[in-house]
């Protein structure tokens, strides 16, 4: 279970969160919506402690861990995967090496047990057969499957996705949401998603979470939240621009 | 306060205050030897073996150049035989170190620098720390280690190929006589002077790794920000090499009895 609570964010002297509160229970997969640059990342990235908060708390598995240092929160991270919004792949490793990483670092796991493992985990996203390949050769679809192996591989019992589907064609997005639902599924882990592809946020989420000036401003069921009439979810929903925003 | 801060002096205290934290982790880490032996021999490798030539050229140019300019003016005093004794012991004490950490400085600091600022960039740094990695286990420490074993075995190497590269100009080129030039370097040269060389480039190395991990580690987001920590981590390598060593001279000259 993850609880922020009362979590504000400034960068310099501009204001990214205020006093954000949410609650994302054990098993539940809960999509952040909001505004480009309106802090959807930055609040993901508290929840794993990649980011100090000015105030406010994270509560994980009932455990604050915003006071933790470094070295500490290694043990926290365990808890972890992520897969990042450029998939954040070891460029100088191939598929192999980067699936393997976070057991190599362990000493409990034998070289024939890791290449299992990362087969294992390669053949789950779609991508048998790919382990001597580099980044560089992947495809963005590609490198974001790969960057979830990587964080499957270690079985962490909370995933979070920093705007998995960006930059991705509309086939690639429906396969990376069903990939989404399959790793939910099948390894019965708390997702984390954000995005503001809304098609995906419909498909992924049993919770969302909607950030609009600096703030939680609904949550709630997926079909609430996409019937809602409020004009500010509304308009984010429906994707209309203000008058103010049209650069002709 | 604010001020203070926002003033060149308030930046370089800042810095020196991020360096002097990222130091101590990295002592600390390096108490629990959480660096894996392949990524040490990976750097090793990197730092050590491949500024071979770099230095190997930089040791025995200079070496014939010192050699040539010493030849030239004890040749007026008829003190020939002694050419290569000044470059034996000015090669020990001070250009084989310092060049040689000025040459790897150049050559490794970039890189590190560039390498690590560009996983900044690209959230490679936040993936290690996801993957229950910390940076500095994974980053620092091997490239640090690396740095202090690679330096002075680099320094060492362009110590002997520059006074051997002042032996053969002085015997093949400017017609010294090879038993009395050889005798002369060695009543001059003193094992002191080759713990002085070796001690400063131990210092250097950890200089280097330390100043390009932290610039890397540090650096601005985008394409600028990883040319600019790049270049900082050389030009801060560089100069904190040259004062260091004035003050290593001075301190290890007191120590060994020179002063």
């Amino acid at each position: 279970m993850i609880e922020v609570r009362h979590l504000t964010k400034s960068f310099g002297s501009q204001r990214i969160l205020d006093n954000v509160d949410l609650r994302i229970e054990s098993g539940e997969s809960a999509v952040i919506i909001g505004r480009s640059g309106g802090g959807k990342s930055v609040l993901l990235k508290h929840l794993i402690a990649l980011l100090k908060p000015d105030s406010g708390e994270v509560l994980v598995d009932g455990e604050n861990i915003i006071p933790l240092n470094e070295r500490q929160l290694l043990r926290v991270r365990e808890k972890f995967g992520m897969v990042f919004q450029g998939a954040a792949l070891f460029d100088s490793m191939t598929v192999e090496e980067n699936v393997a990483f976070p057991l190599m670092r362990k000493k409990n796991f034998t070289p024939a047990e890791i290449s299992r493992r990362v087969a294992a985990a390669l053949d789950m996203v779609d991508l048998p057969g790919t382990q001597r390949k580099n980044p560089a050769e992947l495809s963005g679809g590609m490198r974001k499957r790969v960057g979830l192996a990587r964080a499957i591989i270690y079985e962490p019992q909370i995933i979070l996705y920093d705007e998995p589907t960006t930059g991705l064609d509309p086939i690639m997005s429906d396969s990376i949401d069903k990939l989404i639902i399959r790793v939910r599924d099948q390894l019965k882990v708390t997702s984390v998603v954000v995005t503001h592809d809304m098609r995906s946020a419909r498909r992924v989420g049993n919770h969302v979470f909607m950030l609009h000036n600096k703030r939680i401003y609904a949550s709630g069921a997926p079909e609430d939240i996409f019937a809602s009439q409020d004009p500010i979810v509304r308009q984010f929903i429906d994707g209309v621009a203000d008058e103010k925003e049209i650069i002709l | 306060m604010n001020f203070l801060a926002s003033t060149w002096v308030g930046i370089w205290l800042t810095g020196l205050g991020r360096i002097a934290m990222l130091t101590r982790e990295t002592v600390l880490s390096l108490f629990t030897f959480k660096a894996r032996w392949r990524d040490l021999l990976y750097q090793m490798y990197f730092i050590g073996i491949k500024s071979q030539s770099v230095v190997i050229v930089t040791g025995a140019f200079t070496g014939m150049v010192l050699g040539a300019q010493t030849y030239f003016q004890f040749h007026k005093v008829k003190m020939d035989t002694a050419t290569l004794a000044v470059v034996s012991v000015s090669m020990c004490d001070e250009l084989g170190p310092v060049l040689t950490a000025l040459m790897v400085a150049g050559r490794v600091g970039a890189a590190i620098a560039a390498e690590i600022g560009t996983m900044r960039v690209t959230e490679q740094i936040d993936a290690l720390r996801t993957l229950a990695t910390h940076p500095v286990d994974y980053l620092v420490v091997p490239r640090l280690i690396a740095a202090h074993i690679a330096l002075p075995l680099l320094t060492l190497e362009a110590i002997a190929v520059g006074i051997a590269s002042c032996y053969l100009v002085g015997v093949f080129l400017l017609g010294i006589d090879p038993a009395f030039l050889w005798a002369d370097a060695l009543i001059y040269t003193h094992d002191v002077d080759v713990i002085i060389g070796f001690s400063k480039a131990f210092i250097f190395g950890g200089i280097i790794a330390m100043i390009s991990c932290y610039k890397g580690m540090t650096c601005p987001m985008g394409a600028e920000g990883v040319g600019r920590a790049t270049t900082e981590a050389v030009v801060y390598s560089s100069i904190t090499i040259l004062i260091c060593n004035f003050f290593l001279t001075l301190i290890i000259g007191k120590l060994v009895g020179l002063l």
